[in-house]
């Protein structure tokens, strides 16, 4: 990245982070913009440029580059993967009984909150509207849990036992009490895919001798639009590359000093000629905390930019599936919704 | 002082001061021992303990005229442990929950020991009940003094409630701290003409009276209300028996300057022909203004005046057998202070704080049942005086005449009214108690500490309402509401402490033995001798002393060895050439840290032993490490901020300085960062912020109660903080803020919410309501009846409005309530009146109407639960609690802890708020135009050590004075990878390109305030009209329109749209067809004038109902408008 970059080439690649704001911050290679630069779009040169690097993934998060591609594009599957990929999640709470402190609209919401492992692919939408509103659910929309505890005292407890987990049987409800009640063939059709909560430690209430929670649930598929229940992610973002380019070369005591201004293992020193140099090693484990600027010898040595294609995305699931799945999930409702323009687009034509 | 250092080497003069580290936790040590409301509980113990049986002794014998051998005796007084009568004579000790369930009041017993004579028998009766007394929560007597915080939690307390209320028809009320000008103290003071006068209002058990001395024309005159005509001094004088104008002007004073000032008053004397006491005693006998006499001997004008000079003149002075020496030299120093601080202007201020005294609860109380009590006696006297002389079988026993009622609705009525009217003392008082605010925890702390004044509200005057130098320490510098109580109303500091009454009786014998001369062995002369200082105890002069540094000091020094009370100041006033001495009650003191030699007397090791807990902070009192000060003798101190500010000439170090500040602002982070009206603002709205009231709100059944559905600790808090529990009982979430402006819907303090963050419960809230009702049985054996749910005919199951309703008539657990809907069926008789005499008993079953209790709202509610219980009048009482949750809404309104207000402008999809780096994004945007002109800085503060406390998982303090460093606080942003402004880089959630500011982000902590769109909206077409008018109602409780008021009108009127004012003004108001006779211009009905007996001229008009109403009360007073018709096109 030594290689200095005409003025244009900067303008157009690179977001400059300076002392008192960012720099370059809009998109501006449009065809035509700049002379010179053939900007018209063409698939060869988008899959050409075009690259998707995994970095890390496991069941929950998932690291990785997109590069190549337009903000309004990456920012359109940030923003598909928080509000637009479906879920199920905890909709209708029929309360039999509720003689707990909680009151029954907050152990609604809190219930609705928890994540329910249930591939939303193989269920429907139920229908919306005021006229649906009384339809019962079917086994292709309705997942039913049920939660029926009720706490008692132990038996065993010692006497002068002041601990509740010792006095009580069953005074604190987690969502592992929350029980799939299958519909219809769901039994026989979901038997491997136990449904119930991804997580069974959430604390849902707390309960004392006597006091008694039954209720049954009702989890429908929705989006995360219409309320973060529904969301797939717990989130998912994305930053820029960043980039740091020393002007000059930096020795010594500064290069010691510049070292520290960055996150561990963005400059490393390099012995040469028996001076320590500093030299950018990784500049992608920043965390563009702009700590050099403040250092005014230092400032002037180096520039701090960003690449302003080079997506680093995070997705973190919230464990229903996976974080591969989420993305392609994300990326095939983009694809149908351009699919549903185009048809519109037809549509229009032929009137 | 030279002397303290003589002793000492150089060495250890020049050693730095050690700093007592963390000195303030004497803090919690002392609030454990004394507690925020202390002062209330110290008050209230006082007299129920004390000041009661005092009462009672000075009330102790009722005689009676008509036999001089009955009389009775009272021989104690006590006040029991609160307890409710079951049924006739059992009683049950009660729990203040349980009164403020049932509608009943806290009360204990009031009980009598009497000695009293039945025929000639002598009968010793003990354990007599007269009255019930409300009992204040957390006092001596209360059922939770010295539990364990199990134990509350049985009594369905919360143990973190501070108590120092009273329960009052299930009521909590909170009797305020009066602020007075203090009893029985000289006040010189210039007039609005700039003459200097002097004014006493001197107050004991039986009196109370102002007494002026005034200059007219360079001769000094006594003013008085019993007095007709200003009375000249010299004359008083020589009334009192000191005759001899030499005596006079020795005791006033022998200086030149002094002399030639009371010469006139001497020659008015002269003048008036008067030279001896008989002569000035008739002179004041005719001038006194004739009281109504009621009974006994009659006295003559020169006994009566004598009788004034000795009892009401200055009554705080004794005469004891109508030696007037001690009054007369009480009068001359009046006059010197008079004559000095003429030209001088050495005024006294009144807005002085230690001129000031603070009445309470108990003292209040004390003089309501001072006077319920002797009307209690008055009224048995009455009842013996008749019943004596009639001839009985049974002889007259007055146990059976003392009835306790009397008393217990005195104390219930004043406490619940707040009307404080006695006759005796010419005191009427309104809103002495207010009902305990209970919208957050904050709000009822701050309640039980706030003072309110004697002074009007209305006047527009800056002097009592501006901050007083002598208020540090003492009062809340931040803490006063806006408006027109602003500087009326204060609050306590957290340190400060009130004094309750003391014996004078040992400092009197120790003054004595200290070298004070008596004041009634000296001639006179000796008051102004230039080396001598005049001894004052609670504003009586108690003679002279030669060394005052030395009283001073040794006095000091006694109360420091615990020989006298802690509580008992003495100061010196080099002006007035005086020592004072006080050890009377409603003055304002706090602790501090005894300075010794240059060194604080506190070392680290006494701060180890506390926080080990070998010590408390009584042992720091008694080892004289700490004493309390009171505003006169923090004076008379040199008192050293920190450590290295102490000086040779030091006598005291200051505990803590956030302690300056009270109850409310001690929530503030940082607020020594911020514009001082900030503070104050958010000290009013840190009231009105919801969160928890207390560990036992959900047992409450309280007419209103908002509570937070996740309230949460503050990421920066106080120490205040810390102290008063509020991290137990929070009111505010922690929201990621980010300072920045998006889409306009955030101008003028709007706030831009995520709607993600609602979504997973940010500022959810719950509204709890209550529903009441009470079945009454009748005088005529009726009673009312709850009715079950009316079946409709058709289909067997109840109709609509009965559709909650259980078998029982009362609505059901968990079941949601609409509008209009019946929560109790409650039918009533007809009639509830005892058929009259004569008049035929009603046949067969009684008539009931039906009286339903309706949910009114225009939300639906949830019955969180019902309670059947029976009130003190044994009637049935059926409560409600409803429960709402509500979740934010566009225009709800918000507010951090530094003042900043804003409503909620916009609820923003997560997807399009800005994001950082790591992904997060704001809970709320807020805009950066709130910053400038505010000058909260300490907002700006709290958002960086929140930021840093976040990633480092701490909590950081922004206390007063002190706290966390922006310095530390940014290192280790930077520690973590952020930019150490705290401001971010920041993408937006729309375009997904980054913005081309960085961005301040962080956690503020924000309360979610009481006022609710949903409260206020309101919307009117067609609705209720008023009776009388037949004009739209007004206000949203009644449906009411929106008026279109006279500047709308005249804007109407200037644009000419008169159509329009018609409309507005008349057809969608109250449009009224009248009949107008056209011949005699009166209003007709139907077609026919009543006046012309015709109705060929009538014609039909319409006009306002309120024009019609108008003429026809005219009409009804004898004025006749009439009203001439034309046709407009003629």
């Amino acid at each position: 990245m030594a290689a200095p970059m005409s003025n244009v080439d900067e303008i157009r690649k690179r977001v400059i982070l300076s002392e008192f704001g960012v720099r370059n911050v809009h998109t501006t290679d449009y065809p035509g913009n700049y002379p010179g630069y053939d900007d018209a779009w063409s698939l060869q040169k988008f899959k050409k440029n075009f690259r998707i690097e995994v970095v890390h993934m496991d069941d929950t998060s998932m690291e990785f580059d997109m590069i190549g591609v337009d903000a309004a594009l990456a920012n359109a599957f940030r923003r598909i993967l928080l509000a637009e990929v479906p879920t199920m999640a905890v909709e209708k709470v029929f309360v039999y009984n509720n003689t707990s402190i909680i009151q029954d609209e907050i152990l609604a919401h809190r219930l609705g909150l928890i994540p329910i492992k249930a591939d939303p692919r193989l269920f429907e939408y139920r229908n919306a509207g005021a006229e649906f509103r009384d339809e019962e659910g079917t086994e292709i929309d309705t997942i039913q849990l049920q939660l029926k505890v009720k706490c008692t005292r132990n038996p065993r407890a010692t006497k002068e036992s002041s601990d509740p987990r010792e006095l009580y049987l069953n005074h604190m409800v987690y969502s592992k009490d929350m029980k799939w009640v299958p519909i219809g063939n769901q039994a026989d059709v979901f038997a491997d895919a136990q449904i119930g909560p991804v997580h069974d430690d959430i604390l849902l209430a707390q309960l004392r001798p006597g006091q008694e929670l039954d209720v049954v649930m009702h989890c429908v598929k929705g989006i995360g639009k219409d309320h973060a229940k529904f969301s797939p992610v717990a989130t998912a973002s994305y930053r820029l590359l960043p980039e740091i380019t020393l002007l000059q070369t930096v020795e010594g005591e500064k290069a010691e000093r510049l070292k520290r201004c960055f996150s561990p293992g963005v400059i490393e020193l390099e012995n040469r000629g028996g001076k320590q140099v500093a030299k950018v090693v990784n500049s992608r484990l920043d965390t563009c905390s702009r700590e050099v600027l403040r250092h005014d010898d230092l400032k002037n040595l180096v520039k701090l930019g960003r690449v302003r294609d080079h997506f680093i995305f995070s997705v973190e699931s919230t464990g229903i599936l996976p974080p591969d799945v989420l993305v392609t999930e994300a990326i095939s409702v983009l694809v149908a919704k351009c699919q549903k323009f185009l048809n519109e687009l037809d549509s229009t034509e032929m009137e | 002082m030279e002397e303290e250092f003589s002793d000492m080497s150089l060495q250890e003069l020049a050693a730095p001061v050690n700093t007592v580290e963390e000195k303030w936790k004497l803090l919690p040590a002392f609030l454990k021992v004394k507690g925020l409301v202390k002062q209330h509980i110290d008050s209230f113990n006082y007299f129920i303990n004390v000041e009661i049986k005092k009462i009672m002794k000075a009330n102790e014998k009722i005689t009676s005229d008509a036999d001089p051998m009955w009389y009775l005796k009272y021989l104690n007084i006590y006040v029991g442990m609160p307890d409710v009568e079951e049924s006739f004579n059992v009683t049950r000790p009660v729990s203040p929950h349980e009164c403020r369930l049932r509608d009943m009041t806290y009360s204990a017993p009031i009980t009598v020991d009497i000695e009293y004579t039945r025929g000639s028998q002598r009968i010793i009766r003990n354990a007599l009940p007269i009255g019930r007394m409300p009992i204040m929560l957390r006092s001596s007597n209360c059922v939770l003094t010295g539990k364990t915080p199990m134990e509350f939690s049985k009594l369905n307390e919360c143990p973190l409630d501070p108590g120092g209320y009273f329960i009052v028809k299930g009521q909590e009320k909170v009797i305020l701290i009066q602020e007075q000008l203090s009893k029985n103290r000289i006040i010189v003071e210039q007039d609005r003409k700039g003459a200097v006068g002097a004014s006493v209002t001197s107050s004991t058990h039986e009196k109370k009276s102002r007494t002026n001395m005034i200059v007219k024309q360079g001769r000094f005159y006594l003013k008085h209300n019993t007095l007709s005509e200003d009375a000249p001094i010299g004359i008083i004088f020589k009334a009192m028996g000191v005759e001899s104008d030499q005596e006079i002007v020795q005791m006033i004073g022998t200086e030149e300057h002094v002399m030639s000032a009371f010469a006139p008053s001497l020659e008015e004397c002269q003048k008036a022909q008067i030279f001896t006491q008989t002569q000035a005693l008739k002179y004041i006998g005719n001038k006194v203004r004739r009281q109504r006499m009621w009974g006994g001997p009659k006295k003559t004008k020169m006994e009566e005046a004598r009788e004034l000079l000795a009892s009401t003149i200055l009554t705080h002075v004794p005469v004891k057998e109508f030696n007037f020496r001690a009054k007369c030299i009480y009068l001359a120093v009046m006059v010197r202070r008079v004559i000095l601080a003429q030209g001088s202007h050495k005024v006294d201020d009144r807005d002085y704080y230690g001129n000031k005294r603070l009445e309470l609860a108990g003292q209040l109380l004390s003089l309501l049942f001072e006077d319920l009590f002797k009307k209690f006696n008055s009224e048995l006297k009455k009842i013996a005086d008749q019943i004596i002389p009639k001839q009985r079988a049974a002889q007259f026993d007055v146990v059976k005449h003392m009835r306790q009622d009397q008393i217990t609705n005195g104390m219930v009525n004043a406490i619940s009214t707040g009307n404080w009217s006695l006759k005796r003392f010419k005191m009427d008082r309104q809103g002495v108690t207010q009902v305990l605010s209970r919208l957050s925890f904050i709000s009822a702390l701050g309640m039980m500490t706030r003072i309110s004044s004697q002074f009007e509200k209305t006047r527009k005057v800056s002097g009592p309402r501006s901050l007083q130098p002598s208020q540090w320490g003492m009062l809340c510098p931040s803490d006063t509401p806006e408006g027109e109580a602003c500087g009326l109303v204060k609050n306590l500091a957290l340190m400060t402490h009130i004094t309750t009454d003391m014996e004078d009786g040992p400092i009197i014998k120790l003054a004595f033995n200290l070298g004070v001369e008596d004041v009634n062995l000296l001639c006179g002369e000796e008051l102004s001798y230039p080396s001598v200082f005049l001894v004052f105890l609670n504003g009586n002069i108690l003679g002279v002393i030669r060394d005052h540094h030395k009283l001073v000091n040794t006095f000091r020094l006694m109360r420091r060895a615990g020989f006298i009370n802690e509580f008992v100041s003495i100061s010196t006033n080099l002006t007035d050439r005086c020592v004072y001495i006080s050890s009377d009650g409603g003055r304002l003191c706090r602790p501090y840290i005894i300075v010794k030699k240059g060194q604080p007397a506190v070392k680290n090791k006494h701060i180890e032993e506390l926080a080990q807990g070998y010590r408390n902070f009584e042992d720091f009192l008694h080892e004289s490490l700490v004493e309390y000060l009171d505003v006169n003798e923090e004076n008379d101190c040199s008192i050293a901020l920190y450590e290295h500010m102490i000086t040779k000439a030091t006598t005291h170090l200051e505990i803590e300085p956030f302690t300056l500040l009270g109850v409310c602002a001690g929530l503030i982070p940082y607020p020594h960062h911020n514009q001082s009206p900030r503070n104050t603002y958010q000290c009013a709205m840190g009231k009105q912020a919801m969160g928890t009231i207390g560990y036992n709100q959900r047992n409450r059944i309280d007419t209103l109660m908002y509570l937070l559905a996740y309230p949460q600790k503050p990421m920066v808090k106080t120490k205040t903080i810390e102290l008063i529990d509020f991290e137990k009982l929070p009111a505010g979430q922690n929201a990621t803020v980010a300072v920045m402006s998006y889409s306009g819907y955030d101008i003028e303090d709007a706030l831009v919410l995520n709607k993600a963050s609602l979504d997973r419960g940010f500022g959810r809230c719950l509204v709890y309501k209550n529903a009441k009702c009470t079945l009454k049985r009748y005088t005529n054996q009726t009673f009312d009846k709850v009715m079950g749910p009316m079946l409709d005919a058709a289909t067997r199951s109840p109709i609509w409005r009965h559709s909650i309703l259980d078998a029982d008539g009362i609505c059901s657990p968990g079941e949601r309530v609409e509008n209009k809907q019946v929560l109790v069926n409650k039918s009533m008789p007809t009639v509830t009146q005892t058929p009259l005499e004569g008049t035929a008993p009603q046949a067969g079953q009684p008539q009931f109407r039906d009286v339903p209790i309706t949910y009114k709202g225009s939300t639906d509610s949830y019955i969180e639960k019902v309670m059947i219980s029976s009130n003190a009048e044994d009637s049935f009482l059926i409560k409600i609690l409803l429960r709402q949750t509500r979740r934010p809404e566009i225009g709800d309104k918000f507010s951090s802890r530094h003042g900043q207000k804003g409503v909620c402008g916009l609820i923003v999809p997560q997807e399009d708020m800005p994001f950082c780096d790591s992904g997060i994004c704001p809970d709320i945007i807020m805009n950066p135009h709130g910053y400038p002109s505010r000058m909260t800085v300490g907002k700006l503060i709290e958002l960086l050590a929140g930021k840093a406390g976040v990633l480092d998982g701490r909590f950081h303090y922004g206390t007063a004075f002190g706290g966390s460093k922006v310095k530390d606080v940014c290192e280790d942003l930077i520690r973590y990878g952020y930019n150490y402004q705290g401001k971010d880089y920041v993408t937006s959630g729309i375009t997904g390109e980054p913005l081309e500011a960085y961005i301040y982000f962080g956690p503020v902590y924000y309360q979610k305030l009481k006022h609710m769109v949903l409260d206020k909206m309101h919307a009117r077409a067609r609705g209720p009209r008023a009776v009388l008018t037949r004009q739209p109602t007004e206000g949203r409780s009644r449906d009411g329109g929106l008026r279109l008021g006279e500047m709308e009108r005249d804007c109407l009127i200037g644009y000419g749209a008169s159509m329009l004012l018609l409309e507005r003004l008349m057809i969608s108001s109250d449009a009224f067809e009248v009949d107008v006779c056209g011949q005699c211009g009166l209003l007709g009905y139907s077609g026919w004038c009543h006046y012309c007996k015709s109705s060929c001229h009538v014609s039909s008009l319409r006009i306002p109902y309120a024009c019609k109403l108008l003429f026809q009360e005219l009409q009804s007073m004898n004025i006749v408008p009439r009203l001439k018709l034309s046709r407009y096109n003629e």
